[in-house]
C-alpha cells in the first residue's frame, strides 16, 4: 500500500494565548487533491505553512513525503512545490530570469520555455516583473512553484483576485497537473473552486475541522432537501419535516426524507384537490451546506 | 547532486542575479557608487589640489576614506536595506521555500555587496589618480588588502544584523543610516580627529569602522614611520564581526512578519 503524501495527527498550533489549530488530523493519499475550505482567520494558512516547513508545529505529528517539514531541509524542498499568497519576486528582473533563478536548486528542473508557456507568459518572457498585470503575476508564482517539478503542490488560494477567465485559466491548469499525478494541497475560501478541483474537501472554522467529505457527499447530515410550492389556501396543510413554513402564499418544507414526505405532500394534494403551483424540490447548494456548516459549528462552538 | 563542488555554481549564479539587482536598480547605484565619488571630488576641489607635502596632493590621504567609506555604504547600508526589502517583499520566504541552501543565498548577497564595494574602491582610487594627483604604491596592498577583507567581512555581517533586529522594513534605512554616519564622522572619515574632545575619540575607538579606516589609509600614506596596522584594530574589527555573525545566524527571520 502506497503511503499518503501527508499524514497529519493531533495537530495544534498556538499563538500567546490563541489556539490557531485546535487538534487538527486528516491525511491526503498520493495523487490526490485536498482542499482545506475555510473563511480568513479559520488557521487554513497556518496548517499548510507547518505542513510546507516554514512554522513549527507546537502539538502532533506531520509526515509529509516521508519527511518531518520544519527538519526536512533541503531533500523535502526539493520534492514539493510552493504557491503562496503575498510573496514577491525581484521587481526588476525578467519573468526568464526568475524562472532560472528560482528552479537553480531543483534537482528535476522543468525547462524554462516550456514552463513560461505552460502558464501562458510567452510573450512577457523578457518582460521585467514590474511590468506585469496582477492576473500574470500569480501566473508567474504558479510557474515558480512547479519550476522543480514537484511530486506535491501547495496553492494557497491561487485564484484570489481572479477575473472569471483567469479563474478558468488557473484551474484547467491545476487539473492539468492531476493528471500527471501530482498531489496538491489547495486553501480556497472559493465553494465553487474546491468543488471544482478537489477530491475531497475539509472545512476548517476557527482552527477546528467542522467538516469533511467529497464535494458530493460534504455535510450529508445537514443535506434536507426544501420542497416548495404556493397554494391558494394555504391552511390545513400537513406536517412535514420541519413545516410547514408559510410566507405569503408560498411554502416551504425542508425534510430529510424527501421521497416520503413528497408522497404524503402530493397524495394529500390529490385528495383535496389543491393545485401545488410551481412545486420545486431542490438539493441544497454546496454554499448552502457551505453556510449551514458554518453557522453549526457557531452553535455548537457557544455551547461548550 | 549535492556538495559543495556543486554548490559553488549556485553560489555564482546568485551573485550575479544580485549584482544584477543592483545595477537594475538606479537609486542604490547612485547611494553605493556615485555619492562616494561625488564626496572625493567635492572635498578634493573644496580644499584645493595643491601639494601637501613632497608630490603628494589632498587625495593621496582623503580618497582611501572615502572608499572605505563606499566600501561600508555598499555592505553595511546597502546590505541591510537590500536584505530587509527583500524580506518585506516575501522574496526571503520564496526563497526558503525551494532547495536552495539559505547560506548560499546568503552568500549570493553578501558576495554581490562585496563585489559592489570592491568596483567602488577601484572607481575611486582611479578617480583619484586621474583628477586629484593620487599615487598607489603597490607594495601598500599587501595590508590593504587583507583590511579591506576583514572590514567588508564585519560591515556585512553588521548589515545583516541591522535587518535581524529592525523588522519594520520602512525603518532600516534610517537605522542604518543613523548608525553608519555618525560613526563615520566620529572615525574621521570625513575630517581628520585633531581637535576632536578625548571623550568622543574613545567612542569612536570602539566602534569597528575607525579600525577598519585608520590601517586602510595608512597603507597608502607615505609619510607614516610608525606601524600600519595595529592588532587592536584586527581584534576589535573581529569582535564586531563575531557579534554580527551571532546576531545574524541566531535571530535572523526570512519571513516578513517574523513568524517561526
Amino acid at each position: 500500500m502506497v503511503p499518503p503524501a501527508i499524514t497529519v495527527k493531533n495537530l495544534v498550533k498556538r499563538y500567546g494565548k490563541v489556539t490557531a489549530l485546535n487538534e487538527i488530523s486528516f491525511t491526503v493519499a498520493e495523487g490526490e487533491v485536498l482542499a482545506l475550505l475555510g473563511p480568513n482567520g479559520a488557521g487554513k494558512t497556518t496548517a499548510v505553512e507547518i505542513l510546507e516547513g516554514y512554522r513549527h508545529a507546537d502539538e502532533g505529528d506531520i509526515e509529509v513525503l516521508g519527511f518531518h517539514p520544519a527538519a526536512g531541509g533541503r531533500a523535502f524542498r526539493d520534492r514539493i512545490g510552493i504557491v503562496l499568497q503575498e510573496t514577491g519576486v525581484e521587481p526588476v528582473l525578467t519573468v526568464r530570469e526568475v524562472v532560472e533563478l528560482y528552479g537553480m536548486a531543483f534537482s528535476r528542473r522543468r525547462p524554462t520555455d516550456e514552463l513560461i508557456s505552460l502558464v501562458g507568459l510567452e510573450n512577457k518572457a523578457d518582460s521585467r516583473i514590474k511590468t506585469l498585470s496582477g492576473g500574470q503575476r500569480r501566473r508567474l508564482d504558479l510557474a515558480l512553484g512547479l519550476v522543480g517539478d514537484p511530486d506535491l503542490v501547495f496553492l494557497d488560494e491561487p485564484t484570489t483576485g481572479f477575473d472569471p477567465a483567469a479563474r478558468r485559466k488557473s484551474w484547467e491548469l491545476v487539473e492539468g497537473l492531476t493528471a500527471l499525478g501530482k498531489t496538491i494541497l489547495l486553501t480556497t475560501h472559493y465553494l465553487d473552486e474546491a468543488q471544482h478541483l478537489a477530491d475531497r474537501i475539509i472545512v476548517l472554522k476557527e482552527g477546528r475541522i467542522v467538516a469533511e467529505g467529497t464535494p458530493e457527499t460534504l455535510g450529508s447530515a445537514q443535506a434536507v432537501t426544501t420542497i416548495c410550492f404556493t397554494v391558494s389556501d394555504p391552511k390545513e396543510l400537513p406536517a412535514l419535516g420541519d413545516g410547514p413554513h408559510v410566507e405569503a402564499a408560498r411554502v416551504t418544507y425542508r425534510t430529510a426524507e424527501p421521497t416520503t414526505d413528497l408522497y404524503t405532500l402530493t397524495r394529500w394534494a390529490v385528495q383535496q384537490g389543491v393545485e401545488l403551483t410551481g412545486l420545486e424540490v431542490t438539493r441544497p447548494s454546496l454554499e448552502d451546506i457551505y453556510l449551514d456548516i458554518m453557522d453549526q459549528a457557531t452553535h455548537d462552538g457557544a455551547a461548550e | 547532486m549535492t556538495g559543495l563542488r556543486a554548490d559553488l555554481p549556485l553560489l555564482w549564479r546568485q551573485i550575479r542575479s544580485q549584482n544584477r539587482t543592483f545595477w537594475r536598480t538606479p537609486v542604490a547605484a547612485f547611494f553605493t557608487l556615485a555619492l562616494p565619488v561625488f564626496f572625493l571630488v567635492l572635498f578634493s576641489v573644496l580644499f584645493g589640489s595643491a601639494e601637501v607635502a613632497d608630490g603628494y596632493r589632498f587625495a593621496q590621504f582623503f580618497a582611501p576614506s572615502m572608499a572605505v567609506f563606499a566600501a561600508c555604504s555598499a555592505t553595511f547600508t546597502s546590505l541591510s536595506i537590500g536584505t530587509a526589502l527583500a524580506r518585506d517583499q516575501g522574496i526571503l520566504k520564496r526563497v526558503r521555500g525551494t532547495p536552495l541552501p539559505p547560506w548560499i543565498y546568503m552568500g549570493g548577497r553578501i558576495g554581490s555587496a562585496v563585489w559592489i564595494a570592491v568596483v567602488s574602491v577601484v572607481v575611486m582610487f582611479a578617480v583619484a589618480w586621474v583628477f586629484f594627483g593620487f599615487i598607489l604604491p603597490w607594495g601598500s596592498l599587501g595590508v590593504a588588502a587583507p583590511v579591506f577583507i576583514l572590514g567588508v567581512a564585519t560591515f556585512s555581517a553588521l548589515g545583516l544584523s541591522v535587518c535581524t533586529l529592525v523588522k519594520n522594513a520602512d525603518a532600516v534605512p534610517a537605522v542604518a543610516n543613523a548608525l553608519f554616519l555618525p560613526m563615520a564622522f566620529i572615525s574621521g572619515i570625513f575630517i581628520p580627529l585633531d581637535d576632536t574632545p578625548d571623550w568622543l575619540i574613545v567612542i569612536g575607538e570602539i566602534f569597528p569602522l575607525k579600525h577598519f579606516a585608520d590601517p586602510f589609509g595608512n597603507s597608502f600614506n607615505p609619510f607614516l614611520t610608525g606601524r600600519v596596522l595595529g592588532w587592536e584594530n584586527l581584534a576589535i574589527m573581529g569582535a564586531w564581526l563575531l557579534l554580527g555573525l551571532v546576531i545574524t545566524t541566531r535571530f535572523f527571520s526570512w519571513d516578513p512578519r517574523g513568524a517561526r
